[in-house]
Protein backbone atom coordinates (compact mmCIF):
# COMPACT_ATOMS: atom_id res chain seq x y z
CA UNK A 1 0.00 0.00 0.00
CA UNK A 2 2.95 2.52 0.94
CA UNK A 3 4.76 1.56 -2.47
CA UNK A 4 1.54 1.76 -4.10
CA UNK A 5 1.11 5.74 -2.32
CA UNK A 6 4.45 6.46 -3.07
CA UNK A 7 4.37 5.37 -6.80
CA UNK A 8 1.34 7.11 -7.37
CA UNK A 9 0.57 10.37 -5.54
CA UNK A 10 -3.27 11.78 -5.10
CA UNK A 11 -1.61 15.43 -6.26
CA UNK A 12 0.29 14.08 -9.29
CA UNK A 13 -0.79 15.73 -12.62
CA UNK A 14 -1.19 13.12 -15.84
CA UNK A 15 2.62 14.08 -17.22
CA UNK A 16 3.88 13.11 -13.68
CA UNK A 17 1.90 9.71 -14.37
CA UNK A 18 3.22 9.33 -17.49
CA UNK A 19 6.47 9.98 -16.39
CA UNK A 20 6.45 6.90 -13.88
CA UNK A 21 4.96 4.43 -15.60
CA UNK A 22 7.59 4.95 -18.56
CA UNK A 23 9.92 4.31 -15.74
CA UNK A 24 8.06 1.21 -14.77
CA UNK A 25 7.90 -0.17 -18.09
CA UNK A 26 12.15 0.35 -18.61
CA UNK A 27 12.39 -1.25 -15.46
CA UNK A 28 10.42 -4.19 -16.30
CA UNK A 29 12.44 -4.47 -19.42
CA UNK A 30 15.46 -4.68 -17.57
CA UNK A 31 14.25 -7.55 -15.29
CA UNK A 32 13.44 -9.40 -18.59
CA UNK A 33 17.00 -8.91 -19.60
CA UNK A 34 17.65 -10.39 -16.37
CA UNK A 35 15.78 -13.41 -16.45
CA UNK A 36 16.96 -14.38 -19.37
CA UNK A 37 20.47 -14.23 -18.39
CA UNK A 38 19.52 -16.03 -15.05
CA UNK A 39 18.00 -18.90 -17.59
CA UNK A 40 21.27 -19.52 -19.28
CA UNK A 41 23.37 -19.77 -15.88
CA UNK A 42 20.37 -22.15 -15.20
CA UNK A 43 21.11 -24.70 -17.95
CA UNK A 44 24.38 -25.12 -16.73
CA UNK A 45 22.99 -27.51 -14.15
CA UNK A 46 22.67 -30.32 -16.38
CA UNK A 47 22.57 -30.58 -20.26
CA UNK A 48 20.03 -31.78 -22.62
CA UNK A 49 22.37 -35.36 -22.52
CA UNK A 50 22.15 -35.57 -18.45
CA UNK A 51 18.74 -34.95 -18.78
CA UNK A 52 18.22 -38.07 -21.03
CA UNK A 53 20.33 -40.32 -18.54
CA UNK A 54 18.51 -38.85 -15.58
CA UNK A 55 14.91 -39.77 -16.90
CA UNK A 56 16.33 -43.37 -18.36
CA UNK A 57 18.27 -43.82 -14.80
CA UNK A 58 15.07 -42.86 -13.17
CA UNK A 59 12.53 -45.54 -15.08
CA UNK A 60 14.50 -48.07 -15.51
CA UNK A 61 16.28 -48.51 -11.42
CA UNK A 62 11.80 -47.49 -10.38
CA UNK A 63 11.09 -50.37 -12.54
CA UNK A 64 14.48 -53.13 -11.19
CA UNK A 65 13.85 -52.05 -7.78
CA UNK A 66 9.72 -53.41 -8.02
CA UNK A 67 10.46 -56.72 -9.50
CA UNK A 68 13.22 -57.49 -7.06
CA UNK A 69 10.76 -56.25 -4.26
CA UNK A 70 8.15 -58.36 -5.31
CA UNK A 71 10.20 -61.43 -5.82
CA UNK A 72 11.27 -60.85 -2.52
CA UNK A 73 7.94 -60.34 -0.69
CA UNK A 74 6.51 -63.34 -2.87
CA UNK A 75 9.50 -65.55 -1.72
CA UNK A 76 9.70 -64.88 1.79
CA UNK A 77 6.36 -64.36 2.10
CA UNK A 78 6.35 -61.05 3.40
CA UNK A 79 3.99 -57.96 2.19
CA UNK A 80 5.18 -55.71 4.41
CA UNK A 81 9.36 -56.74 3.44
CA UNK A 82 7.99 -56.36 -0.21
CA UNK A 83 7.27 -52.44 0.84
CA UNK A 84 10.58 -52.09 2.68
CA UNK A 85 12.57 -53.40 0.08
CA UNK A 86 9.97 -51.01 -2.92
CA UNK A 87 10.53 -47.50 -0.44
CA UNK A 88 14.32 -48.19 -0.17
CA UNK A 89 15.05 -48.18 -3.85
CA UNK A 90 12.57 -45.48 -4.48
CA UNK A 91 14.70 -43.11 -1.81
CA UNK A 92 18.07 -44.69 -3.33
CA UNK A 93 16.40 -43.34 -6.76
CA UNK A 94 15.83 -40.02 -5.66
CA UNK A 95 19.40 -39.66 -4.29
CA UNK A 96 20.78 -40.62 -7.69
CA UNK A 97 18.67 -38.79 -10.33
CA UNK A 98 17.27 -35.72 -8.49
CA UNK A 99 20.10 -33.62 -7.65
CA UNK A 100 22.06 -31.96 -10.35
CA UNK A 101 25.15 -34.28 -10.02
CA UNK A 102 27.77 -33.10 -12.52
CA UNK A 103 28.06 -36.56 -13.80
CA UNK A 104 24.90 -35.31 -15.58
CA UNK A 105 26.53 -32.43 -16.83
CA UNK A 106 29.82 -33.89 -19.01
CA UNK A 107 28.07 -32.06 -22.01
CA UNK A 108 27.72 -28.89 -21.70
CA UNK A 109 26.39 -26.46 -24.80
CA UNK A 110 27.96 -22.92 -24.60
CA UNK A 111 25.32 -20.58 -24.91
CA UNK A 112 26.21 -17.40 -26.30
CA UNK A 113 27.28 -14.09 -24.36
CA UNK A 114 24.42 -11.62 -24.09
CA UNK A 115 26.83 -8.81 -25.53
CA UNK A 116 27.29 -10.88 -28.69
CA UNK A 117 23.70 -11.61 -29.10
CA UNK A 118 23.53 -7.63 -29.33
CA UNK A 119 25.75 -7.57 -32.51
CA UNK A 120 23.59 -10.36 -34.62
CA UNK A 121 19.97 -8.89 -33.93
CA UNK A 122 16.94 -11.69 -35.37
CA UNK A 123 15.80 -10.79 -38.86
CA UNK A 124 12.79 -9.07 -38.63
CA UNK A 125 9.39 -9.92 -40.79
CA UNK A 126 8.30 -7.66 -43.25
CA UNK A 127 4.56 -7.29 -43.22
CA UNK A 128 2.69 -7.58 -46.85
CA UNK A 129 6.18 -8.69 -48.33
CA UNK A 130 4.53 -12.81 -48.39
CA UNK A 131 3.33 -13.86 -51.83
CA UNK A 132 -0.01 -14.94 -51.95
CA UNK A 133 -0.27 -18.12 -54.22
CA UNK A 134 -3.42 -17.62 -56.31
CA UNK A 135 -4.99 -21.01 -57.43
CA UNK A 136 -3.67 -22.34 -61.12
CA UNK A 137 -7.39 -23.30 -62.12
CA UNK A 138 -10.67 -22.98 -60.80
CA UNK B 1 13.29 -33.28 -17.45
CA UNK B 2 14.65 -29.84 -17.03
CA UNK B 3 14.18 -28.17 -13.56
CA UNK B 4 14.41 -30.50 -10.24
CA UNK B 5 10.28 -29.69 -9.61
CA UNK B 6 9.61 -31.71 -12.70
CA UNK B 7 11.87 -34.38 -12.14
CA UNK B 8 11.11 -34.81 -8.45
CA UNK B 9 7.38 -35.03 -9.87
CA UNK B 10 8.30 -37.23 -12.53
CA UNK B 11 9.77 -39.59 -9.81
CA UNK B 12 6.63 -39.44 -7.36
CA UNK B 13 3.92 -40.13 -10.01
CA UNK B 14 5.96 -42.86 -12.02
CA UNK B 15 6.75 -44.59 -8.32
CA UNK B 16 3.37 -44.47 -7.38
CA UNK B 17 2.08 -45.60 -10.42
CA UNK B 18 4.79 -48.88 -10.12
CA UNK B 19 3.24 -49.78 -6.60
CA UNK B 20 -0.20 -49.58 -7.50
CA UNK B 21 1.02 -52.46 -10.05
CA UNK B 22 2.90 -54.51 -7.66
CA UNK B 23 -0.22 -54.25 -5.15
CA UNK B 24 -2.63 -55.76 -7.93
CA UNK B 25 0.14 -58.06 -9.01
CA UNK B 26 0.05 -59.30 -5.04
CA UNK B 27 -4.00 -59.74 -5.28
CA UNK B 28 -3.49 -61.59 -8.24
CA UNK B 29 -1.47 -64.04 -6.62
CA UNK B 30 -3.92 -64.80 -4.20
CA UNK B 31 -5.79 -66.96 -6.36
CA UNK B 32 -2.39 -69.36 -7.37
CA UNK B 33 -3.81 -70.23 -3.62
CA UNK B 34 -5.83 -73.60 -3.83
CA UNK B 35 -7.01 -73.88 0.31
CA UNK B 36 -7.90 -77.28 1.77
CA UNK B 37 -9.05 -76.20 4.98
CA UNK B 38 -10.57 -79.24 7.48
CA UNK B 39 -12.67 -78.77 10.63
CA UNK B 40 -14.80 -80.91 13.14
CA UNK B 41 -17.73 -79.78 15.53
CA UNK B 42 -19.35 -81.56 17.86
CA UNK B 43 -22.46 -80.93 20.13
CA UNK B 44 -21.91 -81.89 23.77
CA UNK B 45 -24.58 -80.69 25.42
CA UNK B 46 -28.20 -79.21 25.11
CA UNK B 47 -28.39 -76.87 28.61
CA UNK B 48 -31.56 -75.43 27.80
CA UNK B 49 -34.30 -75.60 25.65
CA UNK B 50 -37.54 -73.25 26.39
CA UNK B 51 -39.78 -71.12 24.47
CA UNK B 52 -40.13 -68.24 25.26
CA UNK B 53 -42.71 -65.84 26.48
CA UNK B 54 -43.05 -64.47 22.88
CA UNK B 55 -43.77 -67.72 21.59
CA UNK B 56 -39.99 -68.19 19.92
CA UNK B 57 -38.14 -71.27 20.69
CA UNK B 58 -34.81 -70.87 22.42
CA UNK B 59 -31.46 -72.95 22.80
CA UNK B 60 -28.49 -72.98 24.39
CA UNK B 61 -25.88 -75.79 23.52
CA UNK B 62 -21.98 -76.35 24.72
CA UNK B 63 -19.96 -77.38 21.56
CA UNK B 64 -16.66 -77.83 20.64
CA UNK B 65 -14.80 -77.17 17.37
CA UNK B 66 -11.30 -78.79 16.30
CA UNK B 67 -10.58 -77.00 13.12
CA UNK B 68 -6.72 -76.26 10.83
CA UNK B 69 -7.37 -73.05 8.88
CA UNK B 70 -3.75 -73.01 7.44
CA UNK B 71 -4.20 -73.75 4.15
CA UNK B 72 -6.22 -70.03 3.95
CA UNK B 73 -3.56 -68.00 4.75
CA UNK B 74 -1.41 -66.37 2.03
CA UNK B 75 1.13 -63.82 2.20
CA UNK B 76 -1.38 -61.24 1.35
CA UNK B 77 -3.57 -61.92 4.05
CA UNK B 78 -4.66 -59.83 6.79
CA UNK B 79 -7.09 -62.16 8.91
CA UNK B 80 -9.58 -64.86 8.67
CA UNK B 81 -13.02 -63.96 10.47
CA UNK B 82 -14.62 -67.65 10.87
CA UNK B 83 -17.72 -68.42 12.21
CA UNK B 84 -20.30 -71.59 13.25
CA UNK B 85 -23.96 -71.41 11.92
CA UNK B 86 -26.35 -73.27 12.88
CA UNK B 87 -28.22 -73.91 9.28
CA UNK B 88 -31.90 -75.15 8.87
CA UNK B 89 -35.28 -75.15 6.90
CA UNK B 90 -38.65 -74.37 8.55
CA UNK B 91 -41.97 -73.88 6.98
CA UNK B 92 -42.25 -70.06 7.52
CA UNK B 93 -38.53 -69.61 5.84
CA UNK B 94 -36.57 -71.65 3.58
CA UNK B 95 -33.41 -70.98 5.27
CA UNK B 96 -32.68 -69.68 8.38
CA UNK B 97 -28.68 -69.30 9.77
CA UNK B 98 -28.35 -68.13 13.35
CA UNK B 99 -24.30 -67.53 14.42
CA UNK B 100 -23.41 -69.31 17.39
CA UNK B 101 -19.76 -68.49 17.74
CA UNK B 102 -17.44 -66.46 15.84
CA UNK B 103 -13.65 -65.58 15.74
CA UNK B 104 -10.77 -63.65 14.71
CA UNK B 105 -7.37 -65.58 13.53
CA UNK B 106 -4.62 -62.86 12.45
CA UNK B 107 -1.63 -65.54 12.56
CA UNK B 108 -1.31 -67.96 10.65
CA UNK B 109 0.25 -70.54 13.46
CA UNK B 110 -3.20 -69.24 15.88
CA UNK B 111 -5.46 -71.38 12.57
CA UNK B 112 -5.38 -74.52 14.28
CA UNK B 113 -7.21 -74.32 17.05
CA UNK B 114 -9.62 -76.22 19.26
CA UNK B 115 -11.71 -74.92 21.67
CA UNK B 116 -14.45 -75.85 23.72
CA UNK B 117 -17.59 -73.43 24.25
CA UNK B 118 -21.08 -72.48 25.10
CA UNK B 119 -22.84 -70.71 22.32
CA UNK B 120 -21.66 -66.83 22.23
CA UNK B 121 -24.94 -65.57 20.70
CA UNK B 122 -28.53 -66.50 22.10
CA UNK B 123 -30.03 -69.02 19.09
CA UNK B 124 -33.93 -68.10 19.54
CA UNK B 125 -35.73 -69.13 16.43
CA UNK B 126 -38.89 -67.11 14.70
CA UNK B 127 -42.09 -68.59 15.96
CA UNK B 128 -41.65 -72.33 17.40
CA UNK B 129 -40.36 -74.95 15.31
CA UNK B 130 -37.12 -76.50 16.63
CA UNK B 131 -38.22 -79.08 18.25
CA UNK B 132 -37.47 -82.31 16.33
CA UNK B 133 -35.50 -80.23 13.89
CA UNK B 134 -32.18 -81.40 11.82
CA UNK B 135 -29.81 -78.76 11.44
CA UNK B 136 -26.63 -78.41 9.97
CA UNK B 137 -23.36 -77.37 11.74
CA UNK B 138 -21.69 -74.89 8.92
CA UNK B 139 -18.28 -73.17 9.66
CA UNK B 140 -18.22 -70.07 7.49
CA UNK B 141 -15.14 -68.27 6.73
CA UNK B 142 -14.11 -64.62 5.41
CA UNK B 143 -10.62 -64.32 4.08
CA UNK B 144 -9.47 -60.63 4.77
CA UNK B 145 -6.53 -59.60 2.23
CA UNK B 146 -4.07 -56.63 2.69
CA UNK B 147 -5.22 -55.80 -0.40
CA UNK B 148 -7.62 -57.29 -2.85
CA UNK B 149 -10.77 -58.49 -2.92
CA UNK B 150 -11.88 -60.57 0.34
CA UNK B 151 -12.95 -63.99 -0.59
CA UNK B 152 -15.56 -66.41 1.95
CA UNK B 153 -16.40 -69.84 1.97
CA UNK B 154 -18.31 -72.38 4.16
CA UNK B 155 -17.67 -75.81 5.32
CA UNK B 156 -20.61 -78.08 6.16
CA UNK B 157 -19.46 -79.80 9.01
CA UNK B 158 -22.17 -82.26 10.15
CA UNK B 159 -25.99 -82.31 10.84
CA UNK B 160 -27.64 -82.96 13.93
CA UNK B 161 -30.76 -83.10 15.45
CA UNK B 162 -32.52 -81.15 17.96
CA UNK B 163 -34.74 -82.74 20.85
CA UNK B 164 -38.05 -83.52 20.64
CA UNK B 165 -38.77 -82.18 23.63
CA UNK B 166 -38.48 -79.03 25.98
CA UNK B 167 -35.66 -79.73 28.96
Amino acid sequence: MDVYMALFPCDSTLEDLTKRLHSLAAGFHELMQMKLVLYRIDANKMDWQGQKVAEQLMQIMLVVFAIAAFITGYVLGSFQLMLYVYAGGVVLTTLITIPNWPFFNRHPLKWLDPSEAEKHPKPQVVMGSVSKKKPAKK
Amino acid sequence: MHSFGYRANALLTFSVTILALMCAMASISDTFNSPSPTAHVQVLNINRFQKKSNGDDEIGMTLSISADLQSLFTWNTKQVFVFLAAEYKTPKNAMNQVSLWDGIIQLKKDAKFSTKFKNKYRFIDQGSNLRGRNINLTLHWHVMPKIGKMFADKLVVNGFQLPYSYR
